[in-house]
């Protein structure tokens, strides 16, 4: 077994070339075939890569879906987003764990199966949602679960593929992807979702020199739509004028923040736009090498975006020459991701590229300068790249006129959540959050969550401002809230989100949002002081201004923004002690300790 | 490009080189900045956050932040001295940190920034995690209880000492830093000698056998805040400049 464990190791390394850069895919396969990346395969790989032992371990440690202690041959990974527990998830999760005769986090004794629970998946608008191994479930119930369970242990060899039965619409149906996945476009919209053009905007792009390209996306006033709202073109020319080659353009396609699903469906049904997007932004910047970073969660896609790539490279549309432009060569490669949501934040995507913890990197300097391998590079989202497609094809000037002045063009939002119609809807910039509200069927939400947990909760006073990077910015994300929700309690779940998410690097998120959270979850335990408020206020301020990268400056949002927009819910929890003892301390539990070792109860409790 | 850069510090103009920090700026001009994960002859790395300054109204940490012609920097300001009493005292709730148990009392940058920004006890309630000791090492051993994550013995290890016997495992709250080992220090290259061995700000390594040859009361920060010596060679520069 061991000698078969050294063997097959070996072989996955050479297989990567024993490329140190390639680290993610070796532990990844070294984890889908053996179940975890274990304490001697974690010394195989070091010795063959010719890496550290440690330096393999901090990787396989950092990401949740990869473990160095054994997991099931199965893995039911239940997202326990906010939206998808608003939908039952965790009676869905307990089915599964009743069920199975294990607790959530543990694996069958047999060794069969592994339950546990993960973050978003982005399948807010179809949850409760789980991925098996790397399979779709949506729509559960507590009997689906149930039946899940019963077909699994059923399999003479377990096969979640085969559980698998109602096909969801357009390419999810689709032999390569064979998904249940529903797409749950609701507004389509002329731009991402506008119509299949197939690859003029690259032709037209190869007839203009990289600069005229740079300009058009200028003019157009494209930004950034992961939600930070960097102006693309400007990103594009500090790329291109890095002294340094090779150059690199990423894709971020690792779509973390709970509550978005949008790139899910791009990457589904205009995967082509795509590709022609990164392809134009190589062009424009001078890159001849591309990688788009994919979540792990999106792996039931790999299969499809490998394809579509083969098609390109044979249509011309990748490769050498492309579209017969001598010296334009262009291709780009996909990393899988293994469940980290700090890897959305750009330095800690380009880490995870290159085979490295998703730590973030300091900045300066930028990815412009120094980014994937060192060399310049420019990180995209996905809705991006489709924009910078549609405004080569249809001209900056079709675009800006949509939107708002300072948020040119359209948006997709995901929405999820308390109403009717979830799904992905393709809206100009500047709507109003009460028309987005009525398009979905949102009836009487107390709030909203614009922007995901990194975002603001927003309740009915704010329904009337606008969706734009100058008012209410999102990345996409909108979860309604309806009448039943108990806002101070879904805060407490997005800073636990936080908590499971953070990095660890820098003392203030790694420290300060578990100090948040449980000071808002004695609050919420009835158990708050007035001064409580205050000491939320200031540690929230404290995370926001001293953490080292976007997560961990957002992280406090869930507070602070419901303290700011929902003091009086806070207000109505916390009261003066009447007898001037601290309400959150319980005598009876500080002396358990003492009780037990002595073995005699206080007089004084 | 010029080869000095003037910038201001509360308002005191300082003149820097090109590719310097904001904190090697400050140093050189006797100016203090609290740190605790920078230390000099590593490089930056950015992690604990105690050294943030305001740089032209927004928050950077001055160990990684290069300075800037006319860059207008905050350093010594009430917002500030409360984010660096925050911060500090996360690290102290965060591990099991016992100043009157610890042989790295009074050289200790963490108690002797603590004592600097005026704390007397943290206003967070205490994590009281359960970590591990390891004295496997003949020379060395490392308690995890007082461990800031700072990352300094790592960057010695590999910086100086052209080794690579630390670096982190483990995400967010359970972030800890390992050994190039399956568990044990002793199976690492990790020698007493090594610079690492010297690198850390806390009681997280030590050397065996040399707890108390310094007596307290003759210990670093003993009889001056930390940050003296930097702040002493203002002094001298106020004091050349006055001749």
């Amino acid at each position: 077994m061991s000698e078969n464990l050294k063997e097959a190791v070996q072989e996955t390394c050479q297989s990567c070339g024993n490329d140190r850069g390639r680290l993610m895919d070796i532990v990844r396969a070294v984890q889908e075939r053996f179940g975890c990346v274990s304490s001697k395969a974690l010394d195989i790989i070091a010795a063959e890569v010719g890496v550290h032992r440690v330096e393999v371990e901090g990787v396989v440690s950092f990401y949740g879906f990869l473990s160095t202690r054994p997991k099931g041959k199965v893995v039911i990974r239940v997202s326990n987003c906010v939206p998808a527990v608003m939908n039952g998830a965790e009676r869905v999760a307990q089915a599964f764990a009743d069920e199975l005769g294990i607790e959530i986090g543990q694996t069958t004794p047999d060794g069969l199966i592994t339950l546990e629970y993960t973050a978003c998946i982005g399948m807010c608008d179809q949850s409760p949602a789980a991925l098996i191994n790397d399979e779709v479930f949506t729509y559960l119930s507590t009997d689906r679960a149930r039946r899940i369970v019963h077909e699994l242990q059923g399999q003479d060899e377990p096969d979640p593929a085969k559980l698998v039965h109602k096909l969801g619409d357009g390419n999810n149906a689709s032999d390569l992807v064979h998904s249940m996945v529903h797409n749950n476009i609701r507004q389509e919209g002329p731009v991402v979702f506008g119509p299949d053009t197939s690859d003029e905007a690259l032709k037209k792009a190869l007839s203009m020199t990289p600069q005229e390209v740079i300009r058009e996306v200028k003019t157009a006033r494209l930004r950034g739509r992961g939600g930070a709202g960097f102006p693309t073109g400007m990103k594009w020319d500090f790329t291109r004028a890095a002294e340094a080659e090779p150059k690199y353009v990423v894709c971020n396609a690792d779509e973390g923040e709970p509550g978005t699903f949008k790139d899910r469906v791009i990457l589904t049904e205009r995967t082509d736009l795509l590709f022609e997007g990164m392809t134009i932004a190589g062009y424009a910047i001078g890159a001849a090498e591309a990688v788009l970073y994919l979540r792990a969660e999106y792996a039931y896609l790999r299969r499809y975006l490998e394809d579509v790539l083969r098609r390109r490279r044979e249509a011309g549309l990748l490769g050498k020459g492309i579209c017969g432009k001598e010296g334009f060569d262009f291709d780009l490669r996909i990393q899988m991701g293994a469940g980290a949501y700090v890897c959305g934040e750009e330095t800690a995507l380009i880490s995870s590229c290159e085979g490295r913890r998703g730590d973030p990197k300091n900045r300066p300097p930028f990815p412009a300068q120094k980014g994937y391998l060192g060399q310049p590079t420019t990180v995209n989202n996905v809705e991006t790249f489709c924009c910078v497609s549609r405004i080569i094809e249809m001209g900056s000037g079709w675009f800006a006129q949509m939107g708002s002045k300072g948020s040119p063009g359209t948006k997709l939002l995901s929405i999820s959540g308390d109403c009717s119609r979830p799904g992905v809807y393709a809206l100009p910039f500047g709507v109003t959050l009460d028309e987005v509200l009525q398009r979905v069927g949102a009836e009487g939400p107390i709030a909203v969550q614009v922007g995901g947990p990194s975002g603001q909760m927003v309740g009915p006073e704010d329904f009337g401002r606008t969706v734009c990077y100058d008012d209410l910015a999102t990345g996409g994300s909108v979860i309604v809230l309806g009448a039943q929700r108990d806002l101070l309690e879904i805060a407490s779940q997005f800073m636990e989100f936080f908590i499971e998410e953070s990095c660890g690097y820098c003392t203030p998120c790694r420290v300060g949002n578990v100090l948040l959270k449980q000071r808002l979850d004695r609050i919420r335990a009835g158990k708050g002081e007035p001064g409580d408020l205050d000491y939320l206020e200031q540690l929230g301020q404290t995370v926001r201004t001293a953490s080292r990268c976007g997560l961990g400056q957002t992280s406090p949002n869930p507070i602070l923004t419901t303290l700011k927009n929902f003091r009086s819910l806070y207000e109505q929890k916390v009261a003066e002690s009447p007898d001037g003892l601290q309400p959150s301390f319980d005598i009876r539990s500080a002396l358990a300790d003492a009780e037990a070792i002595t073995g005699r109860k206080s007089v004084h409790a | 490009m010029s080869d000095t850069i003037t910038f201001r510090i509360d308002g005191v103009a300082v003149t820097g080189r090109p590719g310097q920090t904001i904190m090697q700026a400050a140093d050189e001009a006797g100016i203090y900045i609290p740190r605790l994960c920078a230390r000099d002859g590593l490089s930056a790395y950015g992690a604990c956050r105690v050294c943030t300054v305001m740089v032209n109204g927004r928050p950077q940490a001055a160990c990684t932040q290069p300075i800037a012609e006319g860059m207008v920097v905050e350093n010594d300001t009430e917002k500030l001295l409360e984010i660096r009493r925050g911060i500090v005292e996360m690290l102290f709730v965060e591990g099991n940190h016992f100043c009157m148990f610890c042989e790295k009392s009074g050289n200790c940058e963490l108690q002797a920034l603590a004592y600097r920004l005026g704390i007397t006890a943290p206003r967070y309630p205490y994590a009281f995690p359960e970590r591990d000791v390891d004295a496997s090492h003949p020379g060395i051993f490392i308690d995890r209880n007082r461990c800031v994550l700072c990352g300094r013995c790592m960057r010695a290890s590999a910086e100086l000492d052209g080794k690579h016997v630390f670096d982190f495992v483990g995400r967010g709250r359970d972030r800890r830093i390992a050994v190039d080992a399956e568990a044990r220090l002793a199976d690492t290259d990790m020698d007493a000698a090594d610079q690492a061995a010297e690198a850390c700000p806390v009681g997280a390594i030590l050397k065996k056998r040399v707890g108390y040859a310094v007596p307290i009361g003759q210990r670093l920060y003993d009889h001056q805040p930390i940050g003296s010596d930097i702040e002493a060679r203002r002094g001298d520069a106020d004091a050349s400049k006055s001749e």
